[in-house]
């Protein structure tokens, strides 16, 4: 059974449609990667599976481990193994990265029916991911995102992921703002995730991280349809004839 | 959309403590006069130099009235109040001369009971003396005997009136006098009761002291009166908890709170307020306007407030320490919450006179629904006061874009040897925080119980261990239903 099937997926923000009939398939152990210009409707995609409740889906049908993702709230569909990490990681002040972590790890633990880990349990495998993505030990009292640099939350985003294992990973422009030797630690961590049983979804503008996340599929999204799909090579292609062409003037959406 | 909900659907809290209890009531005729404060006094059978001191305290409150002095400076807003148009003395009529618990009114003991304070089952607050007072007198005292082998006197005020004479004389208004401000005066005036607790030298008090205020009768006014000596040496850490039923109008809740402590003394004061708070629309609830005020008097005393501020319509409060003796210690602990179209102005005054004197100022406001919270501060060092020392931190959380939060610290220094630091920080928790905690898996509720309880997790550090849970439960019902 795949992971992810997206079919006709058509979704609005402010009454304004920015999907306009999506379909899309992933199966366990692939990456995908979907690329377009800006207002495609990339991070609208992203968000729309993460159930933010701003965009409101008009038609089609999304399935999560053959479940009605729609019908899940954002809790509900990350407790059933779906992690997004954030284009603008949020800063929440007075929690500490650790305590945040252990409690999001323990309330899906909850769900699934599993016993909950104390703080004994959880810091060593905490600290284990941490330093995958070469993140210094202080950063486990720090408040979540709070003060870090722009690298730092990305960083942060992809412990998150490695700490909560999901089933189904979806990267919204984690390379944004990334410099080079960022960009390479995220791909580590990212690449250290790749599993027979994981899928993971990387929604970027350029083809910058695709080097270093080599994905086994890549779809290109063009105001709110998937126009092409195709295999790495794809990406490469774009890189050097850019989006023109497929990009219908006057369709920027908010992305 | 249904994000914007969510921050809204936090002002949807329920107030569980809201029930009225149906008791006889011995209520007197509404308005003050002199012949009112006499008929108080007389109900309790009291003393000349009590009559005395309330005659002396409702006329100088007679003549601010007459000049419109009802403190105006505060950041709250409210339309009059009719002083002429309250009850100022309301008790359960069972009570003649109690000698067991087994005596009060039942439907009394049911109302503790309904408010998880089992005045019966004391095996459940074990440790915990309590005294219950139930709109203006006290209901019952448990663990007096046990209190009494340590020599510690933990009884209502009535009774420490009566039966304490001479520590009532010595030390009531001593600290807060009864020209202290308009409210204080009021409170001198008609005080109906109240806790009364002296520690003798070198005791450490055996237990944790509490009273349960509970404002029951409708229309009627509360203004308690706490008295707490700590003697030389001594130590007591003491707590209380307010409920009130849910009713339309605003309810007047004037209450004054003395400590004093001696050389080497200490006295911890936690309050956890809750009373009704009003409707989601602002209607009814409580105007809590206390004066607290503690003195260190001896050297090397301490006195700690710590408080969590939950309920109320309107709050208007300043514990404060004055510290005479050298090397005293005061301490100011605070998370008040607004919600809705509650109104809070709150904060403290550390008053520097010993030498190497030090004050710690903590103070949490949090910021839900239309609330508005003001943390108002001051600090004095004055001449003398040489090497002393001050930290304040005061820390504000906006939940949603409809509330505010309002800092107002004075710094006074009279002497050039003080060390004062002060910091200040403005959060908010938006529908940003709470979608990025549901995608990592948490309830809404769980991610603003999660952020509240972090935010206020260096005061609640400073309750005693059984309130400081039940202080986290009583902050997410304040929030309940806020999100999600």
């Amino acid at each position: 059974m795949s992971i992810l099937e997206v079919k006709d997926l058509h979704a609005n923000i402010h009454n304004h449609e920015i999907l306009k009939g999506v379909d899309l398939t992933v199966n366990p152990g692939e990456v995908h990667s979907i690329m377009g210009p800006n207002g495609s409707g990339k991070s609208t995609l992203a968000q729309v599976l993460a159930r933010r409740e701003s965009y409101e889906v008009t038609r089609g049908q999304v399935l999560l481990n053959g479940k009605d993702l729609l019908a899940m709230k954002p809790e509900e569909a990350a407790c059933e193994g779906l992690f997004m990490a954030f284009q603008y990681p949020v800063e929440i002040p007075g929690i500490s990265n650790a305590y945040f972590l252990r409690a999001a790890v323990n309330a899906i633990r909850k769900y699934r029916g599993e016993e909950e880990l104390d703080a004994m349990d959880f810091l060593p495998l905490l600290k284990e991911k941490m330093r995958l993505l070469e993140m210094d030990e202080h950063f486990l009292s720090r408040p979540v995102n709070e003060g870090f640099s722009g690298g730092e939350k990305k960083r942060n985003e992809i412990v998150q992921m490695a700490v909560l294992e999901p089933r189904m990973a979806i990267l919204d422009e984690t390379d944004s703002g990334l410099d080079i030797d960022a960009l390479k630690i995220v791909a580590k961590g990212v690449n250290a995730m790749r599993s027979a049983d994981r899928a993971i979804l990387v929604v970027t503008h350029y083809q910058r991280l695709l080097n270093y996340i080599v994905p086994d599929y890549v779809h290109v999204l063009v105001d709110g349809r998937i126009v092409k799909s195709g295999g790495p090579e794809l990406a490469l292609e774009l890189e050097e004839k850019g989006y023109v062409g497929w990009a219908e003037p006057g369709s920027a959406a908010a992305d | 959309m249904s994000t914007i909900n969510t921050i809204q659907n936090l002002t949807n809290q329920e107030y569980k403590w809201g029930f009225v209890t149906s008791v006889e009531e011995d209520k007197i005729p509404k308005g003050l006069n002199e012949d009112v404060v006499r008929l108080i006094s007389a109900k309790k059978g009291e003393p000349e130099f009590m009559l005395d001191w309330r005659l002396k305290s409702y006329r100088h409150w007679s003549s601010l009235e007459k000049s419109h002095a009802e403190p105006k400076w505060a950041n709250v807003k409210f339309g009059p109040i009719d002083y002429q148009n309250m009850v100022y003395y309301s008790a359960p009529k069972k009570k003649l001369s109690l000698t067991s618990l087994e005596e009060v009114d039942p439907e009394v003991l049911r109302t503790y009971d309904r408010l998880g304070i089992p005045l019966l089952e004391q095996q459940r607050l074990a440790g915990v003396a309590v005294d219950a007072v139930f709109d203006s007198v006290s209901v019952a005292t448990t663990f007096k005997e046990k209190l009494a082998e340590a020599g510690v006197i933990f009884c209502s005020f009535s009774e420490a009136v009566l039966n304490h004479p001479e520590l009532v004389k010595k030390y009531l208004g001593s600290v807060v006098p009864y020209t202290d401000n308009f409210f204080a005066s009021l409170n001198a005036a008609v005080f109906s009761d109240g806790s009364f607790v002296y520690v003798p030298k070198g005791v450490r008090c055996p237990m944790e002291l509490s009273t349960y205020f509970r404002i029951n009768a409708a229309e009627t006014g509360q203004f308690e009166r706490t008295l707490i000596i700590a003697d030389e040496g001594a130590y007591v850490s003491y707590l209380e908890g307010c409920t009130a039923p849910i009713r339309d109008e605003n309810q007047l809740h004037a209450a004054v709170v003395e400590l004093v402590a001696l050389e080497n003394a200490t006295i911890k004061y936690s309050t956890v307020q809750n009373w009704y708070p009003g409707d989601k629309e602002g209607r009814g609830g409580i105007y809590n306007f206390v004066t607290k005020r503690g003195k260190c008097q001896g050297r090397n005393s301490k006195i700690s407030w710590t408080q969590v501020e939950t309920g109320s319509a309107i709050t208007w409060k300043y514990p404060s320490c004055i510290l005479v003796g050298d090397n005293s210690v005061g301490e100011f602990y605070s998370v008040a919450l607004t919600n809705n179209y509650q109104q809070a102005d709150t904060g403290t005054k550390m008053i520097h006179i010993g030498k190497n004197t030090t004050s710690t100022v903590v103070s949490k406001g949090i910021s839900a629904g239309h609330g508005q919270n003001t943390y108002r501060g001051m600090v004095k060092i004055q001449k003398g006061a040489t090497g002393a020392r001050n930290y304040t931190q005061c820390d504000s959380l906006l939940i949603g874009d409809k509330c505010g939060a309002h800092t107002f610290p004075y710094i006074e220094v009279q002497n050039s040897t003080a060390r004062m630091e002060h910091e200040a920080s403005t959060s908010k928790i938006g529908e940003d925080q709470i979608f990025y905690s549901r995608q990592r898996g948490l309830t809404s509720e769980e991610a603003v119980s999660m952020i509240i309880n972090g935010f206020c997790r260096q005061v609640f550090h400073e309750l005693p261990m059984e309130f400081a849970v039940e202080a986290q439960k009583l902050l997410s019902i304040s929030l309940e239903g806020s999100v999600g």
